[in-house]
């Protein structure tokens, strides 16, 4: 969105650039908006705890434990205070695959498949290094979560090149020998500077009137914002289906574990399970996966489109993760019970909202500005009965299956609720989802009154009832 | 060959002998093989059977069955590849964007159904068209009602003519002006026959200006012809007067826009050929404007090029977008666009439109020979379309609607779109002979329907007003339509079925309501049980459940990976289950859908063949294979 504003007199000019220059780019967390942000309706520590890991883990068998090794940030700074990992495998060893992995982010689970009981794992590359170097503690603890004779997938989401690469630089990834039952699997996916240049550009594009229908579609594909797009979710895809299909676990990587990584496992959990799909399990998922697991939103959620220092930390992983969930939204209009109006709420909150959900990069940040003590959480105002209202899909009905979306270049679309948010009107289609809403409400209110009025004959008749009921 | 697909095939079966010259026999091609458009490695194995009028493949799976039916008139063009070890390939293209890949073991079988498809495929005279044997059972007043649905007369009445300044002219009553105009014209009252005939002489094919549509809120008109005669100097003192009928009949305007849709280089040319445009000296008070909408030969190339980007094997995103863009299809799709606001605008602005040249986007009940005009009225469906998806509640019908139409158009099973004019659809008797689409369209009107529709409705009520200013971003490509027969590319779960089923249960739920009303007042009189009611209500609201449920799922994943194979899938049979609900939401699909002659499963192709003809042997044009039609079948099996 580009505000235009004239103001008179050259001076009165340079002042509001320089105050708005500075007030948009405070130093210092603990002066941000959210630490001041006191709306009347909402208690403070309201919505900080509604989706605590230890119920996430009560719905996972007894081969893994919550490990609160993490509690001091000590074994990972970027992890949050308990983490999920094998049961057969204790604190000690954590701590020294830990130093195994970039940023100390050791295996843990992400993602328990009920139906057949396999797992994802994440974490970050190991640190091989050109030596070659091992470590027991971490091929034990990728060892225990298969069972004998069982295989796993590693999806490490950069190119096998770039893997290689990476040991020069102190990283790598897992060796074939030293990891004889993980299969490697190698998805590039595009992450930092390129992927925000993509953004900038496809923005570029959007807000560019000279530009004509002949090379609309050229500008488009030279952003390749949509490849990125294809990309994110045919990677999800295939981790879902290694669970799924091949029942086999997987561990998915890239370099430090904090970006393609969540995108990834995100993504295949709302693909595989119906309970993030609901508006509560979305937000679960979001805190988990995103949040919890230490995706640095203050570095990569700065600036968006427009940044002009080309911020070197700057990416728009959590656009594209939404812009991913929007391409599953539209593909399976009825299994999501939020709409675009979440994803769109939770973008611009991203880059910049009163709430201090999004907040710092890591849990340990946001503990030592006592985010969870002096802001509001995002999720506490959403879930207000009448702002929630504005985010339910009308249409959902519970889908207990797997969502398998089309990656073909067919079934991929421009978002345009976000991208053309500011440029077109959406007011016919905004009618015609009123008219949507209108239509289901009608017919519930005419279930309900039925069904009411089968009620009041209740005392009249009680046997038929439950006659009935049988 | 088992009982069930026999007689099914019996349905449809006139004799193949007739026309092809072969034995039953050799009609059959046994262990042919189908492939997937998208995923190579999903082949179906099954029976390939030439028809009279289609080409119908079986597969072998025995507990599915699917059958995929494509007729001959569909067919747009037949390859056949070299042979390779698996045997050889037959590549049928049809003009409703299915492809169909076969792989047919024998070389010399696949050589006979080539030859064979290239003569079905081409008839040389209408009577061999599919709509002269197809009966769907209907007497003859049906028949007749069924023409009499759209009455283009009535049409002109709802815009408010005849009138004070427009009038039918029985000028072309035989034909004797213009052969492919109707018999009935509407045109200026000030417009003497004198003037229509000199004003057609001066015009390509004679087609003079003749009113296409009425404005009555502003008493504004579209009007439309050919290009004049024009050369480079010559004029034609009827054709002014004609021009300035048109001008007298739109009071209040002072001018005459005249748009021609050709780029002006096209224009230019045509005049060294005796052709050309309106010179605007020679007319009084007419505003000249070109708009650049290329001729039906690029078109054609456009549309070649952007179907083969939809037949591309896995394209990357790139690939896509760079050959979407190259075919340039969006781009004359927005020019088509363009050109349509442009005129809505000018009549909005109480200023009145002639046209210059033949401008058939508009021109809703298209003639012509479906080679040479293809393209103009898929375009014209596809800019339906594009105003659907920016307007959705201002259509009375939905995306299977336009599908459905543009399928047959090519079908030839109806006689709607037979022909070039009036005149030869007269001549050959197409609506004592044939049915109309119309009528069967009707008959499943509840299909067609969009349920965000309101007459009451702002977007309804007025002129839609697409926005301009950003407008090329929003053109889409129509996956939907080019890529109709890959279902797994389409959104799973369709919210048009939905919300009409829920509209259905709404409606019915209300009647419940007020007949539970009734009973409730009542039972307080008589204070007496009255479960019978309420069981049923009950079953009612399971019923709303199980439809909701029904529609909501079916999917299989894609190959996302080809690596995968290193690891032996350890789930055979669960990979079927979810392949099995796949095709239970097929039979969802509305037994109108003629995609269900493509993909039909056992239940719903007993249905879909209802509602071609409802009656066993029902299309056989002669009388006596009528009634043993089943035995037609199995003396080849």
């Amino acid at each position: 969105k580009v505000l235009q504003l004239e103001i008179p007199g050259m001076e009165e000019c340079l002042n509001v650039a320089s105050s708005i220059e500075a007030l948009s780019s405070v130093d210092s967390v603990m002066m941000l908006y959210p630490f001041f942000y006191r709306p009347p309706s909402l208690r403070l520590e309201a919505g900080w705890h509604l989706f605590p890991l230890e119920r996430y883990y009560q719905q996972i068998t007894s081969q893994w434990r919550l490990s609160s090794i993490n509690r001091d940030f000590s074994a990972c700074p970027t992890y949050p205070p308990a983490v999920i990992v094998p049961a057969a495998v204790d604190d000690e060893a954590l701590r020294k695959a830990a130093r195994f992995r970039q940023g100390g982010r050791f295996p843990v689970l992400s993602y328990y498949h009920r139906k057949n009981g396999t797992v994802m794992l994440r974490s970050s590359q190991p640190l091989t290094g050109p030596n070659r170097k091992r470590c027991r503690e971490d091929e034990l603890l990728l060892g225990t979560v298969l069972d004998e004779g069982e295989r796993g997938f590693i999806i490490d989401t950069r190119s096998a090149q770039a893997a290689k690469q990476a040991r020069m630089t102190g990283g790598g990834t897992e060796p074939k020998a030293s990891y004889p039952r993980w299969k490697r699997l190698h998805r590039p996916l595009e992450r930092g500077r390129p992927l925000q240049e993509s953004f900038a550009k496809l923005v570029d594009a959007c807000n560019d009137t000279a530009l004509t229908m002949d090379r609309w579609l050229s500008r488009l594909e030279s952003c390749r914002w949509l490849s990125h797009v294809k990309a994110a979710l045919s990677t999800a895809c295939l981790a879902a289906q290694c669970l799924d299909r091949e029942e086999a676990c997987v561990l998915v990587h890239g370099a430090e574990g904090t970006d393609t990584t969540l995108l990834v496992t995100a993504l295949a959990q709302l693909i595989l399970d119906p309970g993030c799909r609901t508006l509560a399990g979305f937000q679960g998922l979001l805190e988990r996966e995103w949040i919890e697991a230490g995706h640095p939103f203050h570095l990569r959620c700065a600036r968006s489109a427009y940044s002009h220092a080309r911020l070197k930390q700057e990416a728009p992983l959590f656009l594209l993760f939404l812009d991913c969930v929007w391409q599953l939204s539209r593909q399976f209009p009825f299994s999501l019970e939020f709409g675009e109006q979440l994803l769109l709420t939770l973008f611009d909150n991203a880059y910049a909202s009163s709430y201090g959900t999004f907040l710092g990069n890591n849990e340990k940040e946001r503990c030592l500005c006592k985010v969870k003590e002096s802001t509001h959480s995002l999720w506490a105002w959403l879930n207000e009965p009448g702002e929630k209202k504005k985010y339910l899909n009308p249409l959902y009905s519970h889908n207990a299956l797997v969502i398998w979306p089309s990656v073909e270049p067919q079934s991929i679309q421009l978002w345009q609720g976000l991208f053309f948010r500011w440029i077109r009107s959406s007011e016919y289609l905004d009618e015609a989802w009123a008219e949507i809403q209108r239509l289901v409400e009608n017919d519930d209110t005419s279930v309900e009154e039925s069904a009411g009025n089968g009620q009041s004959q209740a005392p009249l008749d009680t046997t038929a009832q439950t006659e009935n009921k049988r | 060959m088992t009982q069930p697909v026999g007689w099914r095939l019996g349905v449809m079966t006139s004799l193949c002998v007739d026309h092809v010259q072969q034995s039953w026999q050799q009609c059959i091609v046994e262990n042919v093989r189908l492939l997937d458009r998208v995923s190579s490695r999903k082949a179906a194995l099954g029976t390939l059977y030439l028809t009279a009028t289609h080409v119908i493949f079986v597969e072998n799976a025995s507990e599915t069955r699917k059958e995929t039916w494509v007729l001959h008139s569909q067919i747009s063009s037949i390859e056949k590849q070299a042979t390779t070890a698996t045997g050889c390939p037959l590549l049928i293209r049809c003009k409703n964007f299915q492809v169909i890949h076969l792989i047919i073991p024998q070389e010399r079988d696949c050589h006979d159904v080539y030859i064979s498809l290239i003569r079905l495929a081409r008839p040389v005279k209408y009577e061999e068209l599919y709509c002269f044997s197809f009966n769907p059972k209907l007497d003859k007043e049906e028949r007749e009602r069924g023409w009499k649905l759209v009455d283009l007369n009535e049409e002109y009445n709802r815009m408010g003519i005849p009138n004070n300044y427009w009038q039918i002219s029985d000028v072309n009553r035989d034909y004797g002006v213009c052969d492919s105009y109707p018999t009935e014209v509407y045109v200026p009252k000030s417009a003497t026959a004198h003037i229509i005939v000199g004003s057609s002489k001066f015009r390509s094919r004679r087609r003079f200006p003749a009113l296409s549509y009425y404005c009555k809120d502003n008493n504004t008109s579209i009007c439309r012809s050919s290009q004049p005669l024009s050369g480079f100097s010559a004029r034609c003192l009827e054709d002014e007067q004609m021009l300035q009928a048109i001008r007298k009949a739109n009071p209040g305007s002072d001018f005459l826009y005249v748009v021609d849709t050709r780029p002006k280089l096209n224009a230019m040319a045509n005049r060294a050929a005796g052709k050309g445009y309106e010179n605007e000296d020679n007319y009084s008070n007419i505003k000249f404007q070109f708009i650049g909408i290329e001729n039906i030969h690029v078109m054609r190339n456009s549309l070649q090029k952007m179907l083969e980007v939809c037949e591309l094997k896995s394209p990357s995103m790139s690939d896509f977008l760079w050959g979407l863009e190259n075919s340039g299809w969006l781009k004359h799709i927005k020019a088509i666009m363009d050109a349509g606001i442009f005129i809505a605008k000018v009549l909005i602005e109480k200023d009145w439109v002639s046209f210059g040249h033949k401008f058939n986007h508009r021109y809703g009940n298209l003639d012509g020979d479906p080679k040479e005009i293809s393209p103009v009225i898929d375009q014209f469906i596809e800019c339906v379309w594009q105003l659907m998806e920016q307007f959705p509640c201002a259509f009375e019908f939905n995306e299977r609607f336009l599908i459905h139409v543009q399928h047959h158009i090519y079908s030839c099973q109806f006689g709607n779109f037979l022909c070039n004019s009036q005149k030869e659809r007269r001549e050959l008797k197409i609506q004592e002979r044939t049915y109309s689409l119309w009528a069967h369209l009707w008959k499943n009107r509840a299909d067609y329907l969009n349920p965000l529709y309101r007459s009451d409705h702002s977007q309804t009520q007025a002129t839609l007003h697409p926005q301009i200013a950003s407008c090329n971003f929003l053109y889409k490509f129509w996956s939907g339509m080019y890529n109709r027969f890959e279902k797994g590319m389409h959104p799973r779960q369709s919210v048009t079925d939905y919300l009409m089923a829920v509209k259905e249960e709404t409606q019915q739920l209300e009647e419940e309501l007020e007949v539970l009303g009734e009973r409730l007042a009542s039972l307080q009189k008589v204070q007496s049980n009255d479960n019978k009611v309420k069981s049923k209500q009950q079953d009612q609201n399971k019923e709303l459940g199980r439809s909701t449920s029904n529609i909501s799922l079916a999917n299989t994943p894609q190959e996302y990976n080809s690596n995968l194979k290193s690891f032996p899938s350890r789930s055979p049979s669960q990979g079927d289950e979810e392949d099995s609900a796949l095709i239970l939401t097929q039979d969802n699909l509305k037994s109108s859908d003629p995609d269900l002659s493509a993909n039909s499963d056992q239940e719903s192709g007993v249905e879909d063949l209802s509602c071609r003809s409802p009656s066993n042997g029902g299309c056989l044009p002669s009388e006596d294979s009528g009634k043993d039609s089943d035995e037609a079948v199995f003396l080849a099996v």
